[in-house]
């Protein structure tokens, strides 16, 4: 049993050993290279900004020249997919890229530490919209929706309140509004923003109004009220560089197949499927009952809102009314089954049943204002 | 050395478990290592965001996968 067990633990230490020796030997040039954003922080910033704007604006022309090397003639239906594909894909990660690089230096400041301390004691009304707008910029991942729940009404945040949180967070996130304004253009993308935060503070103030604190599980109730603190910050500059390269990492490495997908659909289904295919069920003539249906289909899809990309560009592309496409977009990423049997740890039955419907009827209303306006 | 990770099983606690045990292993530093599941424990740490990670009895850490660097401070 022992000789098994200990050769691979010898193994990583010799391994180890050769890289710091190759690391001492040679603090070469691709070392000062990772460690440029660091130790020279504003040029790092200034150059990465200049080499983006080049990248970005030779996109066009590039993406004719490729397709100009291609044997598709660039009139036939082939050839324009192919420009298509060739500009918006990378575009759209440019886009990408900048924001949620922009994005991840700006959430080194708003830490949830840092947001609860901001929410706490206020009185609600003003503290639903300054929740809804920390939603935006406070980093945030699902699986620690329920712990944020509990710090925030244990540090005396309103339930209301929490709640305007807690919506608008996964809802109304910088992934979904680059991809909204680099596929559909910066009018759906600013509609997103202000409907999804409509949706997050009303819902977030009715639900406050209805003074339901006696509905959440009683052992939440019970926690010992703690004193909110901002914990530690004032990072340096090099450090929120190294914050935004990580969410780079994360967030741009785990979408980009989906983003890749849903442009290669927008695409492909162009010539494919009938122009019309989806309006007489989700086009603007739909019957009533179509908003209600996107909602019913969003809830038990559990996906984020890179996931979610590929469908909202199909159904359009087929179409299906903005208005009803927002709603089922919205729902997916709002009101999830998933979310709802985690949250029923912290929440007794009654209220998250009022939380989905309260929610479910903002969406719906976003859904049928759009069709009716557009 | 006793470390906990806190979190409620999403992939990044998992991920985050995982490179603890190779940096340990790397460095040749011996540790317990435990996950935290429980919600009502975790909250008993005051930690607000997943994963959370705690060193004889004491939060290092708190929301999202801790970088590598950081890590292998805590080990030594």
């Amino acid at each position: 049993m022992g000789a098994p067990v200990k050769k691979p633990a010898k193994a990583g230490l010799f391994r180890v050993r050769i890289l710091n020796m190759t690391a001492h030997s040679a603090p070469g040039f691709s070392q000062q290279l990772l460690d440029f954003p660091r130790h020279h922080a504003r040029s790092f910033l200034a150059l990465a900004a200049v080499l983006w704007w080049l990248l970005y604006s030779l996109l066009t022309p590039a993406s004719e020249a490729l397709v100009a090397m291609l044997p598709v003639d660039r009139a036939s239906h082939l050839g324009g997919a192919l420009q298509f594909f060739l500009y918006d894909a990378p575009k759209v990660l440019l886009l990408l890229t900048a924001v949620v690089f922009a994005m991840g230096m700006v959430n080194s400041y708003f830490t949830p530490e840092r947001t609860r301390a901001l929410l706490a004691g206020r009185s609600e009304g003003m503290a639903n919209v300054l929740a809804a707008c920390l939603g935006i910029v406070t980093p945030f991942c699902s699986c620690s929706a329920v712990p944020l729940f509990i710090g925030f009404v244990q540090a005396g945040v309103p339930l209301g309140v929490t709640f305007s949180f807690l919506i608008s967070a996964p809802m109304v996130n910088e992934v979904a509004l680059t991809l909204l304004f680099g596929l559909f253009g910066w009018r759906i993308a600013l509609l997103y923003l202000g409907l999804g935060l409509s949706v997050a503070i009303v819902a977030g103030w009715v639900i406050g109004r209805l003074k339901m604190e006696q509905h959440l599980e009683d052992w939440v109730r019970d926690m010992p009220k703690v004193q909110a603190t901002t914990g530690d910050q004032g990072l340096t500059l090099g450090e929120r560089i190294a914050a935004g390269q990580a969410s780079v990492r994360e967030i741009v490495g785990k979408v980009w197949p989906y983003i890749l997908g849903g442009i290669a659909i927008g695409g492909a289904i162009h010539g494919w499927v009938p122009e019309d295919f989806m309006a007489s069920i989700m086009g603007r003539n739909a019957p009533w009952w179509s908003v209600p249906l996107a909602v019913l289909i969003g809830v038990p899809m559990y996906t984020n809102a890179a996931g979610v990309i590929p469908i909202v560009q199909a159904l359009l592309a087929k179409g299906a009314a903005l208005g009803t496409v927002l709603a089922f977009m919205m729902s997916v990423i709002a009101l999830s089954l998933p979310e709802m049997i985690i949250l029923r740890k912290v929440l007794k039955l009654r209220l998250i049943a009022t939380f989905a419907t309260i929610v479910a009827a903002g969406i719906l209303l976003v859904g049928y204002v759009f069709n009716a306006v557009l | 050395m006793d470390i906990k990770v806190l979190g409620t099983g999403c992939a990044n606690c998992k991920n985050t478990v995982a490179l603890i045990e190779q940096a340990a292993k790397a460095k040749g530093v011996s540790i317990t290592l435990s996950k935290v599941e429980e919600l009502r424990d975790i909250m008993g740490y005051g930690v607000m965001s997943t994963p959370g990670v705690v060193i004889d009895g004491k939060v290092v850490h708190a929301g999202g996968v801790p970088s590598r660097e950081k890590i292998e401070s805590w080990l030594v």
